[in-house]
């Protein structure tokens, strides 16, 4: 009896909250039904479960509202006597067993569909530092970072936030639609975690080891993600954006991206033949310093307590050429100071090195060469 | 307090011989009172680091709080409250009440429980200090995962881990003198099925203690020599993995949470029955529904890993073990309703904190159900969703349980009524605020806002905002609490040896205040009903 | 009274004993963690890998995976390192031989050490490595490159539902205190 009536309401709960997923309320108030299939089922599996507790939290306090109404001193002066039964306690743990099977069976059944990641059509090599992505398009064998784009400003309130504030990045994951794309995630230092809502994937990124996910996209669009495992500092500001291209289009993008990383290595060759003067280098280093290197190092150069060395009259900006060099292209071992030679140019490298070495009082007079970088790589 | 100065020596000053009082006593009373003390001092740090971080949330950008600073923030607000707050709350609640509630002058080792208590100052001493040393307080969650606390711990990590292995000392300690007491010192004609609930699940949690706290001490060595004596447990580079570092820790970190609740449930157990004026229903199934969640808290830890890639079966089976670990709760709660139903209730101060409990813990709990599915948990994990899920069974859950627990017998402890009507004002000021605070939370994580960040996109800010404003109002209640026991202990209406009419057990069989030594002669069990007429 | 001052003894000797023996689980659950990857064939987490013996007969299947190659270079590694050949599509049971190419930048020697990671996890114990460079420290003189031989082969046992897998060497620095005496990968 108690079970038809659940399940009726049970049924009428979900249709009101499917409803509900439909509306901008919901919106604010539910999870998002996604772009994938998966992401789909997933969001079924939440109202069900939903629904299930909303049903049985109405019947307990229900209950309880009543009794405190009918059951207060003053209307039910004389207190009932019955303290066991043990046919309601094998009712009351069977029903919630049946009920619990009920979830069960749809949850095992999504788990399987998740868990199988065989046949992909592409894979990704998503690799998370602190505080930024690095993507690796393992078939057409390129990569590049994925940093935010939100300016400083924006978040100290000296100006207003955008639309997407701390949601945008500089360069994208672009993604076909309706292939199985293959996740694979690593982490350089810490643990991050890869989460796209919309494609319900979320997953651990872990030094030293690789952990597969996959997601199939049914429609084409711009999602957004963040990083979902404290991983430091800059954990809230390191955002994931995917870009969803029609299969032709995206294969145009591929295509494009490997011309566009011969023409960089182009101007990488003439950057490399021109020597630059203090001023150029000044200029262009300032700028990736402020972008790079002054959430930790802060734009004065200050620093931040001995997690993050000042610069202004630190040991290696003001010593020796090589060992600073190396330094920030290859980073520190067991330290936040990344590996920054992946990640820039030899005129970024050259020029930010030239800064480090000038500014904050520094004024060693240096100059570094984009070619010196390029010799040391 | 009405206690008598026994020990007073001729010829000492009175400040010297007030602290020696408090620093050597063995006596279980005096001793619950300055765990509750050391509790509810540390409830406010705590809940000011609280309100640092729901201040810097309340708008999206950075208004004063820096992320390396809120990270703080964050960690140590985790690390006060559940071994500073909740967990001495419990112990001091154990201290005062389970002698008297099974007729045992004290506990079984009087020394042993002073010491107990008095590391723990120490241990938090330490530990707040690291707020002021080069590098900050830890700043990597109350749960600090590796490496992120290992390889790039600040330096006070290494003060972090001493504070841990003196709470654990404190913990174990303190739990085996509870379980030797309990199976040692309970009056003649009373068998353990004829134990107060409230006694039983500190027995099933002193248990859960003596067996969880060294994993964790365990995990926290690791740890140490990881950062200092070259080993490898948790980095890949020496041949270890830093998912072993969750396997360790949530293999304490789960029991620990049934450790939070436990004693809760057991107060609950003893106030509902109180003013329902009948007995607890079920209460043989109670006690099995208990074990059954205790036993099975060994094999769910997985539960809080499932974004790590652990494989297909492990998953299933963490997430049908969780599923079942509703089952005894569910049984619980239906217990407690069963209990009220058709008994005759009022609605005193502690029966609200304990109704409010039952019904907001539950609510906890269902959305503990709803993150016990894998496919789902995806979507939630490391979100608000789960910040509201843990929020909701340890505040209206623990917190409640700890405050209807003090409601129901501050008159025994300090011989005065409470004023009933500031109890009240307490309780609707709380369970609104309560409300307020951590239900948009559910939303939040379900529309995609991450866990432990600083600042967050601007589709959240509305409901930071009122979760923000609630937050201020519950600190605000904390303060009207304060109050309530500071002016309850000072003086009142005069409290009856029963205090409540039908109140049951045998503290309620001695004077109001309860006198330094009590039952050093053993009572009569089971209680003739004429014992409790005096006064 | 003496027996329950026994009685008590004995709960406190029993219940001490189970605090220490928790902490030796929890050190013992190192080991555990290691042996349960193994036997459940998730060796994709464990780190010593075994040298597999030079089988001596070799079945070979006609099913046809894709092997993918993977590169990381830890921070404070002073080395460029990348797969030869980034993938290698090969027949269960047929052994394969490529390459890691490695060259130190700096201008010191530099001892690393590779450790792999298998995806999917459970696929590690398939994947049957006769020589490889992870298997002890590597040290390269300043400037100087090489390239480490890696020869394996897939089992024909591999589950069905496995159609790529992929290999990944992530590569740290050795701290000079721990080097052990060097070997540089042959050809």
């Amino acid at each position: 009896m108690t079970s038809i009536i659940n399940r009726r309401c049970r049924g009428l709960i979900v249709s009101i909250l499917l409803a509900f997923s439909n509306t901008a309320f919901a919106a604010v108030m539910d999870l998002r039904p996604g772009v994938t299939d998966i992401s789909r089922r997933i969001l079924e599996l939440h109202h069900l479960s939903l629904a299930i507790c909303v049903v049985m939290g109405s019947l307990v306090f229900g209950t309880m509202f009543y009794s405190m109404y009918a059951h207060r001193r003053s209307k039910h002066p004389k207190p009932a006597d019955f303290h066991e039964s043990l046919l309601v306690e094998i009712i009351w743990t069977a029903v919630p067993v049946l009920i619990l099977i009920g979830l069960a069976i749809p949850a095992t059944s999504a788990l399987r569909e998740i868990e199988d990641n065989s046949n992909p059509d592409l894979s990704i090599l998503i690799t998370g530092s602190q505080w930024k992505w690095h993507y690796q398009y393992l078939e057409a064998d390129f990569g590049y970072y994925s940093n935010m784009s939100t300016p400083a400003e924006q978040i100290n309130n000296l100006e207003t936030k955008g639309r997407n504030y701390i949601l945008e990045v500089d360069n994208a994951l672009v993604l076909p639609t309706s292939k199985k794309v293959r996740f694979l995630t690593t982490s350089d230092d810490v643990i991050h975690a890869w989460w796209v809502p919309d494609f319900a994937v979320k997953q651990d990124a872990i030094p030293g080891y690789i952990n597969e996910a996959w997601a199939r996209i049914e429609v084409p669009g711009l999602f957004r993600g963040q990083c979902a495992e404290l991983c430091g500092k800059d954990h809230a500001y390191m955002p994931i954006e995917v870009e969803v291209l029609p299969e032709e289009e995206f294969d145009q993008w591929i295509l494009d991206q490997l011309l566009a990383i011969e023409l960089a290595s182009g101007q990488a060759v003439a950057d490399r033949a021109k020597t630059w003067t203090m001023a150029e280098l000044m200029d262009i280093g300032q700028t990736v310093f402020i972008d790079n290197c002054a959430t930790c190092h802060e734009a004065d150069g200050s620093g931040q307590g001995s997690t993050y060395p000042a610069l202004a009259g630190g040991e290696i900006p003001t010593g020796d050429m090589p060992t600073h060099i190396e330094r920030v292209m290859s980073g520190a071992v067991d330290t936040e100071m990344q590996a920054w030679a992946p990640q820039l140019s030899d005129l970024e490298l050259a020029s930010v090195i030239t800064y480090e070495r000038n500014a904050f009082g520094n004024d060693l007079g240096d100059i570094v060469q984009p070619l010196t970088i390029f010799e040391s790589r | 307090m009405a206690v008598t100065a026994d020990h007073a020596i001729p010829n000492r000053s009175p400040l010297i011989a007030y602290l020696s009082r408090w620093l050597l006593t063995t006596n279980h009373k005096e001793i619950g009172t300055l765990y509750l003390c050391l509790s509810f001092t540390l409830f406010f740090i705590a809940g000011a680091m609280a309100m640092v971080i729901r201040l810097e949330l309340f708008q999206p950008g950075i208004q004063f709080a820096e992320p390396l600073f809120y990270n703080q923030m964050v960690t140590m607000h985790g690390l006060l409250m559940v071994f500073g707050v909740v967990m001495p709350g419990f112990v001091g609640l154990a201290n005062w009440l389970i002698p008297m509630m099974i007729g045992a002058p004290d506990m079984a080792l009087p020394r042993l429980n002073n010491f107990s208590f008095w590391i723990l100052p120490f241990a938090f001493t330490l530990l707040i200090s690291s707020l002021f040393m080069e590098g900050g307080a830890p700043n990597f969650g109350w749960t600090f995962y590796a490496p992120l606390s290992t390889t790039y711990g600040p330096p006070s990590t290494d003060f972090f881990i001493i504070g841990v292995h003196l709470m654990g000392i404190s913990s174990v300690l303190g739990a085996i003198n509870i379980i030797v007491t309990i199976f040692n010192l309970r009056v003649e004609g009373m068998t353990l099925m004829k134990m107060p609930l409230f006694v039983w699940t500190w027995l099933i949690t002193a248990f859960l203690l003596v067996m969880v706290m060294p994993v964790l001490a365990g995990a926290v060595t690791m740890m140490l020599t990881d950062r200092h004596f070259g080993t490898s447990f948790f980095s890949a580079v020496g041949g270890g993995d830093p998912v072993l570092f969750q396997h360790v820790f949530w293999f304490f970190g789960h029991p620990e949470v049934y450790i939070l609740i436990l004693p809760g449930f057991g107060i609950a157990s003893q106030i509902i029955p109180t003013f329902a004026r009948k007995r607890l229903f079920g209460y043989h199934s109670m006690v099995y529904a208990t074990i059954s969640i205790a036993v099975l808290s060994f094999v769910v830890w997985g539960h809080h890993m499932f974004t790590t890639g652990m494989p297909l079966a492990a998953e299933l089976f963490v997430m049908y073990a969780t599923m079942m670990i509703a089952v005894p709760t569910g049984v619980k709660v239906f217990n407690w309703v069963a209990t009220m139903w058709r008994g005759s209730m009022t609605f005193e101060t502690p029966m609200l904190f304990a109704i409010g409990f039952v019904i907001l813990f539950t609510i906890g709990g269902f959305s503990g159900l709803m993150l016990a599915l894998v496919p789902v948990d995806f979507q939630y994990h490391d979100t608000f969703f789960v910040v509201a899920h843990f929020h909701y069974v340890l505040y209206p859950g623990a917190i409640f349980g700890i405050m209807s627990a003090v409601y129901y017998w501050l008159p025994k402890w300090t011989g005065n009524m409470y004023d009933e009507r500031l109890g009240k004002l307490h309780f609707w000021t709380a369970i609104i605020a309560v409300n307020m605070t951590f239900f948009p939370m559910h939303f939040l994580g379900l529309a995609g806002m991450p866990r432990r960040i600083v600042d967050y996109s601007l589709q959240f800010a509305d409901f930071n905002m009122v979760t923000s404003i609630g937050a201020g109002m519950l600190g605000l209640t904390q303060v009207l609490f304060l109050y309530i026991v500071v002016k309850c202990i000072r003086g009142g209406e005069k409290a009856t040896s029963r205090v409540w009419d039908s109140a049951e057990g045998l503290e309620w069989t001695i004077p109001s205040p309860a006198p330094l030594h009590t039952f050093s002669t053993p009572p009569q069990f089971p209680i003739p009903e004429k014992v409790y007429q005096h006064d | 009274m003496t027996e329950r001052r026994n009685n008590q003894r004995k709960h406190i000797v029993l219940l001490s004993a189970l605090a220490v023996g928790m902490v030796g689980f929890s050190f013992a659950m190192v080991p555990l963690y290691a042996i349960f990857c193994e036997v459940v064939g998730l060796n994709g987490k464990k780190y010593e890998q075994e040298i597999s013996a030079e089988p001596a007969v070799l079945q070979v299947s006609e099913r046809e995976v894709t092997i993918q190659f993977l590169a990381q270079v830890g921070r404070g590694m002073p080395w460029e390192f990348r797969p030869t050949e980034p993938k290698l599509k090969v027949r269960l049971g047929e052994i394969h031989l490529t390459s890691y190419y490695a060259r130190n930048r700096a201008d010191q020697a530099v001892t690393g050490q590779a450790v792999p990671s298998v995806s999917p996890a459970y696929a590690a114990n398939f994947l049957h490595k006769l020589e490889c460079f992870c298997f002890t420290q590597q040290q390269l003189a300043a400037g100087e490159d090489q390239q480490m031989a890696l020869r394996f082969y897939i089992d024909v046992e591999l589950p069905e539902d496995i159609s790529m897998l992929t290999l990944s060497y992530s590569l740290f620095p050795v701290p000079d205190a721990e080097v052990a005496s060097p070997t540089l990968a042959s050809n």
